[in-house]
């Protein structure tokens, strides 16, 4: 079945045989390997991307269903030359170790100050509780992200 | 030219600042390439058939239906391992492949490789296997009492007869964690064409993954080639093989790119984890509170095979009793063999386990004479130039229990309840507490842990520093996991050759000698350390070839003369230095446990505060406070996330983390039963350092990877213990134990 739509502003195409999650389709079809696979069940937030701006684990969607939508992954969020904000917030406050839960947490982080720029600390954890982090007890992710929601506020 | 060295410009990046690390913008964007984002032109795929039976025998095995069909390129079985059967970190007990009999629920019998990974999953269900099921050895307890052991160890220190005006007794159990690294295990073989195989492939010590894979081929040494590669996290998972020979076989068969990814069910039985333990212990005191003998019987359960039960049961015996003195001790531990999946490394190793046991006597031992709990550790701190209370060790280095203690009690506690966010409540947003019936609950975790490896283990890290025009490049094949040792080995080196252009090389078992493991809290002061006085050494020549009295960012100096330049060095004179760093040596104990078994320790002293629902049994951990003993502190961000993150984890094995074997099934192998702590979960933590340097290592510093996992936990049970004023004997502790079920 082929697919077409939209990631990080570029029409795309996809040839799908069934059941592939977007997030399989992204990665081994598509050469984005910045979306992460911890556990393919929609409880890690690895995954996340943004579809139709809505945050969503990428491996809970059937690639199938994406036809004509309009898809986030970390590869749009920001580059190594052109960081995001939460990106360089993460950086400089120590918040990224293994790394293996950073692109989701920047995915679901842009897009939480998206819909609200000075979010609380309560808000932040709550917005945030569905990514887990293995290596920091989340209190740089926090203090990184907190800084910027004070920003401008 | 400059005429004096005061005008230097200050280094960056050097010790004590917390510079960017290399691996982070890679991170942030999602560029940086870890084992399962690698990929090959014409790779095949591998997947594994486990085997569904804790115990069984095999009564058929037929690959033929999977070789026929359409995609698939090669399977392999343990007739096909062309040499050793078997692997194993200390012994090679574990055979490649289960072969005529299984001894564990998920243990590999044979692998497919196939054009995609779908196929091979689809090929490994057409292999015809019959079992005759036979009954499991599942239970600690009788697989201790028909002396179904890997190792016993007997401690026995002092006057055995000994007493004390007080007895405290209680029996304890702690339940099976797992690491539950966000990364799965994932590898790439790529094979050389001359019979050789170049294997990219999870590992937290790619020479030991060296020195267990080549026997297996029956290759020479020089034909496997281990590399470092990213992974994400480790916590102890990845010390052990897991496909790493299968992926190498396959390659070597097939001459094509294999890759392996496990899927996280498949994770949970694709590495060992955490040994589940019972014990049982007798503390006398003084009615001072003074100890004056403790007694401990240990059962850690290390399932199917032995991978590294026998030094995590020394470390459980040893540390059996925390930091305090004690000059009459017991100890019978014994780690037992069953047909549970294997255990083996995970942070703390052996201490974690002990570490809530002999917590919970000291707050048994105070509450019997009416001391605070505090002051019951404060009294008994034990430290340098003190005993250890098991094997009677002179503690040579640095052991500050008591100061910690005394920062700790400094801490200000957190403000009482007072909100009414469900946010901020045990339910959370389940909206199921009741603000008015919160408890509020304080506990203490006092905890000792040995750095880097003991008992006479011939530890040592290599490393090779190269000058040139495009500046230092630092060599070494130890694994960073995440925790960000490639920064603080950037910035020992810059310190001492004040340079800033500093690269970390990782490098396979072909370019340079063993780190060691990264494991035991050791590659701050062992990697680290060889890369410091490589360094140093380097310095030392550079200093004596040009005549200089000194170094400075600018060059070398000769009586507030610079002589030529930093930059001059690297382009005219470029060099290379390599050494072998290893720590005090360390010596094997005696038929009592008595000798000299290690290198370093470091305390932690942790206070939790916990809010729990008593009718409910939720729990929430309010907050941390933590105080370590880090010797120097090297890179304090690096630091401070290595004990939140460990916090957490210790933390998540008292409140929420564990495995439920039934029968030798795991029966909760993913993230929706086994539940890890979330961003809601996780307390806020406030730390503080003590820096008494260690008597070796680079500048005194102490590792920090273990210990904030070993207190944070035993402070959070003490903590609901406080809360609800019961007993508890186990972790997790659930909501189940909390109500009285």
């Amino acid at each position: 079945m082929i697919v077409s739509f939209k990631v990080n502003g570029e029409g795309r195409v996809a040839n799908v045989a069934g059941a592939e999650s977007l997030l399989t389709v992204l990665r081994e079809e598509m050469e984005l390997p910045g979306s992460k696979n911890a556990c393919e069940q929609g409880e890690c937030g690895s995954c996340s991307v943004i579809l139709d701006g809505a945050l969503v684990t990428s491996c809970l969607v059937m690639a199938a269903d994406c036809e004509g939508s309009e898809v986030t992954t970390i590869e749009g969020i920001g580059s190594e030359g052109e960081l995001h904000p939460v990106q360089q917030a993460l950086l400089d406050h120590g918040a990224v170790q293994c790394g293996f839960c950073t692109p989701g947490f920047v995915v679901a982080a842009a897009h939480l100050l998206e819909q609200d720029p000075h979010p609380s600390r309560d808000d932040i954890k709550e917005a945030l509780s569905g990514n887990i982090c293995r290596c920091t007890g989340y209190g740089a992710i926090l203090r990184g992200l907190e800084a910027l929601a004070g920003e401008g506020s | 030219m400059t005429t004096s060295p005061t005008t230097t410009r200050r280094l960056r990046g050097g010790v004590g600042e917390s510079p960017l690390r290399p691996d982070g913008i890679p991170k942030v964007v999602g560029n940086f390439a870890y084992a399962s984002d690698l990929h090959a032109e014409g790779m095949l795929w591998g997947a594994t058939l486990r085997s569904p039976h804790p115990k069984a025998k095999i009564t058929k095995l037929d690959i033929g239906p999977a070789l026929a069909f359409g995609g698939v390129v090669d399977v392999i079985t343990q007739e096909d391992v062309p040499g050793r059967p078997g692997f194993g970190m200390h012994v090679p007990d574990q055979p490649v492949f289960a072969y005529g009999e299984c001894n564990y629920w998920g243990e590999p019998i044979a692998v497919v490789a196939a054009h995609d990974l779908d196929t091979a999953k689809l090929a490994v269900k057409a292999i015809d296997i019959e079992y005759e099921v036979l009954e499991p050895l599942t239970d600690m307890e009788e697989a201790d009492a028909l002396d179904s052991q890997t190792r016993r160890m007997k401690i026995r220190r002092g006057d055995q007869d000994a007493f004390g005006a007080v007895v405290v007794e209680g029996y304890y159990e702690v339940g099976q964690q797992d690491q539950a690294p966000l990364g799965t295990e994932a590898g790439l073989a790529l094979p050389d064409g001359a019979g050789g195989v170049d294997l990219y492939a999870v590992s937290q010590w790619v020479h030991s993954d060296h020195w267990q894979i080549y026997p297996c081929l029956d290759v020479a040494p020089e034909q496997v080639r281990c590399h470092p590669v990213g992974m994400g996290g480790a916590f102890g998972a990845r010390e052990d093989v897991s496909m790493h020979i299968h992926l190498c076989m396959l390659a070597l068969r097939t001459g094509r790119p294999v890759k392996m990814m496990y899927d996280r069910a498949e994770s949970f039985v694709g590495h060992v984890h955490r040994h589940p333990a019972r014990m049982w212990y007798r503390h006398e005191a003084d009615s001072d509170g003074t100890l004056v003998k403790a007694e401990a019987r240990i059962i850690l359960d290390g399932g199917a095979y032995e991978s590294s039960s026998n030094a995590v049961i020394a470390n459980a015996a040893y540390f059996a009793f925390g930091p305090y003195k004690c000059d009459n001790t017991s100890v019978d531990a014994v780690a037992v063999r069953t047909n549970n999946p294997p255990a083996g490394a995970m942070r703390g190793f052996g201490g974690v386990q002990t570490a809530y046991a002999h917590e919970a006597q000291m707050d048994r031992l105070a509450d019997e004479l009416g001391i605070d709990r505090l002051e019951v550790r404060r009294i008994n701190a034990l430290g340098h130039g003190d005993n250890m209370n098991t094997s009677g060790q002179l503690i040579e280095g640095s052991l500050p229990t008591a100061e910690l203690i005394d920062e700790l009690a400094k801490m200000p506690l957190p403000d009482p309840v007072a909100s009414t966010d469900p946010r901020h409540l045990p339910g959370g947003t389940g909206l199921t507490t009741e603000p008015g019936h919160v408890r509020r609950g304080v506990g203490y975790g006092v905890t000792l842990k040995n750095l880097a490896f003991s008992e006479a283990f011939d530890d040592y890290s290599d490393a090779r520093i190269s000058i040139s025009p495009i500046g230092v490049e630092v060599y070494t094949a130890a694994a960073e996991v995440g925790q960000g040792l490639v920064t603080v080995i950037q910035q020992l080196v810059r310190d001492v050759l004040k340079m800033e252009n500093v690269a970390v090389i990782w490098s396979d078992t072909g370019v340079i000698g063993s780190a060691g493991s990264t494991s035991a809290s050791r590659q701050t002061q062992m990697t680290g350390g060889a890369a410091y006085f490589c360094a140093r050494e380097l310095r030392e020549q550079i200093l004596a070839e040009y005549g200089g009295d000194d170094l400075s960012i600018e060059g070398v100096w000769l009586r507030g003369e610079l002589i030529v330049t930093l930059d001059e060095i690297c382009a005219l004179q470029p060099r290379q230095h390599e050494i072998r760093y290893r720590h005090p040596e360390t010596f094997a104990t005696d038929e009592n446990g008595q000798g000299d078994p290690h290198p370093a320790y470091a305390v932690a002293a942790h206070r939790a505060v916990v809010d729990v629902d008593p009718e409910l049994g939720l729990v929430r951990v309010v907050q941390v406070d933590a105080v370590h003993d880090v010797g120097k502190l090297l890179n304090p961000v690096a630091a401070l996330g290595q004990i939140e993150g460990g916090t957490a984890q210790g933390v998540g094995l008292a409140t929420l983390e564990e495995l439920v074997l039934e029968k030798g099934v795991i029966k909760n192998p993913n993230f929706t039963d086994y539940l890890l702590p979330t961003f809601l979960d996780a307390p806020h933590v406030e730390v503080k350092w003590v820096e008494e340097p260690e008597r070796w290592g680079p500048l005194g510093a102490k590792g920090i990877g273990e210990p904030p996992t070993i207190s944070a936990g035993p402070a959070v049970a003490a903590a609901i213990r406080d809360a609800i004023g019961r007993h508890l004997y186990r972790v997790p502790v659930l909501p189940q134990h909390i109500v009285g079920l």
